[in-house]
């Protein structure tokens, strides 16, 4: 496997120069990730990962289990700090934001997980009009009833362009997997946001549910020029809806090259 | 036979048998405290049914009737009122009570304790405490329910929150979502069957309390029953004892039907 990364990246990573030198972005960069570093406790997650991603740029990040894929997307959301080194979102340091400050940042950032997480008790339009709470904090999101008709209308336009329109007043526990993730990818464009992160999104369905929500979430964003980092299991994702791979494995960012320059059976090295 | 099943067949450890000489002794230690005596339990049942005998059949006079069912009504608009203020007043004192929502651990902790001493202390102690405080009569009753009521949801709808599925809230946070927002969406709907089950449990400890609380002079009907044993005017004690059952009974009977109707079908 490390000989895969050798002859694969582009360039070494560098703690002093991060990312990938032929990656070098021209566009303004989105997330920049510099020597970041984290543990729980004394378990050591991952050490060192250094990258940086250009506005519309779509990653995928990939490794076997536990190699610390999902955590680090929720370092670069700045949903639970690093341990060391710094990340920054959108041009701003998470780590040294404040609250309020780390709460608008994240309003221009959505996310997909591996399970929908919508409430289920809800509606589905109440679900998606809870993706606008960063932009417009208050009781008046708390439910689709109350809130301004403008909401309301941008989250059925959301449903809409996910296919949903016509499920808007059901409960969300009425739907079927591949649906609920659609209403879940619903919530997370219906603020416009510029960056995107998704957490094997297609993990919990059936393998043609998992095609259809991929294929429409990488549709809807990609036409937006909205940046993706996603983490997948399935290489053949990784390498198709990535314009970029980065691999994660023994705690180390071990991969980062182009998803053109890799083959299937490159990717696989990761898992060994 | 095995080692494992002769293992069992083991002599207790002189250790463990001191231990379960010990456990005997505390046994019969509370019995002897709580003056527990075979011949006054023999001499108890022609007792009672000398009792029984002078209860039967129960007062169904009219107007006794009327009065009993008056009070009756008292002793539900105390339980209901109190409930209902209680278990309102809950919600955001299980608020700040939940660890990990909105409020930091210290204040976890100072509301848990708080919480901890009010359940502590009986119902018909803060009766008590508020016929002191605000006189005889039955709002002195609904206020020992309403702080009954915040002893008890507060701390079950604080855990019920803390059980929650972490996903939907971490999803409206990923959104940049205000702790309370993310509260209110994603923590309180999640939890909501369990605040509805709660405070119908909450209501039936409600009914069961407000009916006892008149002995303290704290409104309801208890004062009936006090006042019919202390005349030894049996038959109308027995009437409230057989209304309290019977309305009690059919509270948890209604309550049971409302918690299926709403959980059952929602869930």
């Amino acid at each position: 496997m490390t000989d895969l990364v050798v002859t694969k990246r582009a360039a070494p990573l560098a703690q002093s120069e991060p990312t990938g030198a032929a990656f070098a972005p021209v566009s303004p960069v989105d997330i920049e990730a510099r020597g970041v570093t984290k543990h729980f406790g004394k378990t050591k997650v991952f050490s060192d990962v250094s990258f940086r991603l250009a506005r519309g740029e779509a990653v995928a990040l990939v490794g076997a289990n536990g190699t610390g894929k999902s955590t680090l997307l929720r370092c670069l959301m700045g949903l639970i700090p690093v341990t060391g080194g710094n990340v920054h979102l959108l041009g701003q340091q998470t780590d040294t934001s404040g609250a309020a400050a780390l709460r608008q940042l994240r309003a221009k950032a959505g996310l997909v997980s591996q399970k929908h997480n919508l409430v289920p008790r809800l509606s589905v339009l109440s679900n998606v009009v809870h993706g606008l709470l960063g932009k417009h904090p208050g009781m008046r999101h708390w439910s689709h009833t109350l809130a301004p008709q403008s909401s309301p209308a941008a989250a059925l336009h959301a449903l809409e362009r996910v296919g949903l329109g016509e499920f808007a007043g059901r409960r969300a526990d009425r739907l079927s997997g591949g649906q609920s993730q659609r209403v879940a990818i619903a919530r997370a464009i219906v603020g416009a946001p510029k960056v995107l992160f998704a957490d094997e999104p297609c993990a919990s369905l059936d393998p043609a549910a998992g095609e259809d929500v991929m294929d429409l979430f990488f549709r809807l964003v990609r036409d937006e020029g909205v940046t993706v980092v996603f983490t997948s299991h399935n290489v053949a994702h990784a390498l198709r809806y990535g314009d970029r791979v980065l691999g994660l494995a023994q705690g180390r960012m071990q991969l980062d090259a182009t998803a053109a320059s890799l083959s299937a059976e490159d990717l696989r090295g990761l898992y060994d | 036979m095995t080692d494992a099943a002769l293992k069992r067949f083991e002599r207790p450890s002189a250790l463990a048998f001191l231990g379960y000489i010990l456990g005997v002794s505390i046994i019969f230690w509370c019995l002897a405290g709580a003056g527990f005596s075979l011949e006054k339990v023999a001499s108890a049942p022609p007792r009672f049914a000398d009792f029984a005998s002078r209860a039967f059949p129960p007062n169904l006079e009219p107007d006794v009737l009327v009065r009993l069912g008056w009070k009756m009504v008292e002793t539900l608009q105390i339980a209901v009122a109190g409930a209902v203020i209680g278990v309102i007043l809950s919600v955001p004192v299980a608020l700040v009570a939940a660890r990990g929502l909105i409020a930091a651990p210290w204040a976890n902790q100072i509301v848990r304790t708080t919480l901890g001493f009010i359940r502590a202390v009986p119902d018909i102690a803060w009766a008590l405490v508020f016929v002191v405080a605000v006189g005889l009569g039955p709002f002195a009753g609904m206020l020992a329910i309403v702080i009954d009521t915040i002893g008890f949801c507060g701390r079950f709808f604080a855990d019920d929150m803390e059980a929650t599925e972490r996903g939907p809230a971490e999803s409206l946070t990923a959104t940049g979502a205000r702790k309370i927002d993310v509260v209110a969406c994603a923590t309180i709907p999640a939890a909501l069957p369990a605040f509805i089950s709660t405070s119908l449990y909450a209501l039936e400890k409600a009914m069961r309390s407000s009916t006892i609380l008149g002995l303290v002079g704290a409104g309801g009907i208890g004062i009936e029953l006090k006042v019919g044993f202390d005349l030894f005017d049996y038959p109308t004690a027995m009437t409230v004892i057989l209304m309290i059952a019977v309305v009690v009974i059919g509270i948890e009977q209604l309550s049971g039907w409302t918690r299926t109707k709403i959980i059952g079908e929602q869930r």
